[in-house]
């Protein structure tokens, strides 16, 4: 509503406080190093507290407490628990950090910090804000994906380095379900920019203010394919981050730790570390093209900052995940490409089509305009239905085979 | 040869197919356990009720006269399957408050590295001696700390408030002429 009120604008005048003690020259980069500054330290202890709701909420889901003994440092005080992330945290440092002889001892270091490395460079045009976007770039989305695909060959470089077979195993399985998941990403993805027609992140957050009504906000996810598309990005984000019920790379039972089978001490912690911040720049992409980004999902609530809400919406997302993760077994590998692949593909591409009937129906109105949402939303049962007819058709009834 | 032996499955419903709903109940069963309050036990500050019966650590009891109830028979050493019981016997001066008694043990000790805790030597006390009591917990640093002397059993034991008094009407008896 107020664009320029002292607190949306407030990160920026503090910023631009801080320049301004320098040379003109020096200003400008230091400016991006402030912002980036602020996203590694507020993302960082996002991370260190996601550890811990995370541990705390599956703990709950099993009827435990969770980790609640660890509070501020020589004294009896608790807090919940919330000393366990800088616990923790000192444990990963002064763990020994193991390479084995055999393994390649650059890419083994390397591919840490790749990881990382490629998982921060995605938050740089994640508009937290309305005025908070760390890079403001014309493609924006197809920055995001480019950067966040890269991530693979860092887990394929952890798992190769290794030189262990559960390592490779496991870095080959990553590898076939982060690029089987992308395509579904990007897919549902496209209706958005179609819609938008912009790839700017901050200008898809604009296209989503305003209020049908007064009172159902604009945002994507309120429109038959923005529905069907964020079901789509949340599933094949799920996969992306590793996160169960598609944490295969990892899978404990058959591949050990997976590709973090060779790897101990502070690397292992900095794997972990990506391994959030990738979950946490995804979900701040689903909230960007989906959720409304920062906008205030009631006009009157709009008095609070964008960040805030931003932020609020991110948490919710992130708790989705944990909920999801406390919830769903783990898939199989050929299960998990074959829902990739014959599954979510193939709804994402009809889902295209529905964004494109979308485009075409926006100047219907009156009754007209009620049947565009049954035919939309028509348009996607249908194909979920028969495809889902069609994946599971011959698996059932099962028959069980025993020797004799 | 195997034989396919087809399991008896009902036709899936559409609901079901389509798979949504299943993925829903599942995530409301997880919101439940998640408001649920907790069933855990803090450990250190929060223990347990022991019910009756238990089995903990043997101990020795005293009497509510405070004299100590074993005889050294040694039924429980010979009786006890890892062999965890060592008892010395000794005799009682006849000049001593109990001296009607038998006699004592002179040391009894328990290992408790080896104990199982069947409670076999509970069963076999004539004297109801020895009894498994509440205490579940024994730690130590060495393997000296772990075994249980006879000073250290009595303190784990205390006194049992049984009124047999069985030696003191033996006594009684032998006074009045009527031993049998």
């Amino acid at each position: 509503m107020n664009a320029d009120s002292i607190l949306e604008r407030g990160p920026l005048l503090v910023r631009d406080w801080l320049v301004s003690f320098l040379p003109e020259p020096a200003r400008w980069l230091a400016g991006s190093l402030l912002a980036i500054t602020a996203v590694i330290v507020a993302f960082a202890s996002l991370f260190a507290l996601l550890t811990l709701i995370e541990r705390k909420v599956l703990a709950r889901v099993q009827n435990r407490p969770g980790p609640n003994r660890v509070g501020i440092p020589l004294t009896k005080i608790r807090l919940f628990g919330l000393g366990q992330p800088l616990a923790d945290g000192i444990k990963m440092l002064t763990k020994e950090d193991i390479v084995p002889r055999s393994a390649d001892r650059v890419l083994h270091f390397l591919a840490p910090v790749a990881l990382l490395a490629f998982a921060i460079l995605t938050f740089a045009v994640i508009p937290f804000g309305r005025h908070l976007v760390p890079v403001e770039l014309e493609a924006g989305v197809l920055y995001f994906f480019a950067a966040g695909a890269a991530t693979e060959l860092a887990v394929f470089m952890a798992g190769w380095a290794s030189r262990n077979k559960y390592s490779l195993l496991a870095a080959m399985r990553a590898l076939a379900q982060l690029i089987s998941y992308e395509l579904p990403l990007l897919l549902s993805v496209v209706p958005v920019v179609m819609l938008a027609g912009t790839l700017s992140t901050t200008g898809i957050v604009e296209r989503q203010g305003g209020w049908t009504f007064g009172l159902l906000p604009q945002w994507h996810v309120f429109t038959p394919w923005g529905a069907a598309g964020f079901a789509i990005f949340f599933v094949a984000a799920l996969a992306e981050s590793n996160r169960s019920p598609f944490d295969l790379p990892e899978a404990e039972s058959e591949l050990i730790a997976g590709h973090l089978t060779e790897y101990s001490g502070f690397k292992y912690a900095l794997f972990f570390m990506a391994e959030y911040f990738g979950m946490c720049a995804l979900c701040g992409m689903g909230v960007t093209l989906f959720l409304g980004g920062w906008q205030a999902p009631l006009s009157f609530l709009a008095f609070i900052p964008s960040y805030i809400w931003f932020g609020a919406k991110l948490m919710t997302l992130l708790l989705a995940f944990m909920w999801v993760r406390a919830t769903l077994p783990r898939l199989r590998i050929d299960q998990l490409t074959r829902l990739a692949w014959k599954f979510l593909v193939p709804l994402a591409l009809v889902n295209l089509g529905v964004a494109a009937f979308w485009s075409l129906s926006a100047d219907w109105t009156g009754a007209v305009r009620l049947t565009r949402w049954l035919i939309a939303a028509m348009l996607l049962a249908g194909p979920f239905v028969l495809l889902g007819r069609k994946l599971t058709a011959g698996l059932a009834p099962r028959i069980y085979r025993y020797a004799t | 040869m195997a034989t396919g032996t087809p399991l008896e499955r009902k036709p899936l419903t559409f609901a079901e197919r389509t798979y949504v709903p299943q993925i829903l109940s599942g995530l409301k069963t997880t919101w439940q356990h998640l408001v649920r309050p907790k069933e855990t036990l803090e450990y250190p500050e929060q223990r347990p009720a022991i019910p009756p019966g238990y089995r903990g650590v043997p101990t020795l009891v005293k009497d509510p006269h405070g004299r100590e109830k074993c005889v050294s028979c040694q039924l429980c050493e010979f009786v006890c399957p890892p062999k965890a019981i060592r008892i010395t016997p000794g005799e009682i001066a006849p000049d001593a408050p109990t001296g009607h008694v038998e006699k004592a043990p002179k040391e009894f000790e328990i290992d408790m590295l080896r104990c199982i805790y069947c409670g076999m030597c509970q069963e076999v006390c004539p004297e109801e001696a020895i009894f498994l009591q509440n205490q579940f917990s024994m730690t130590g640093y060495t393997r000296e700390e772990m075994v249980n002397n006879k000073a250290r059993l009595y303190e784990l034991g205390g006194t049992l408030p049984d009124d047999h008094f069985k030696w003191d009407k033996k006594l009684e008896a032998e006074k009045h002429g009527n031993a049998h």
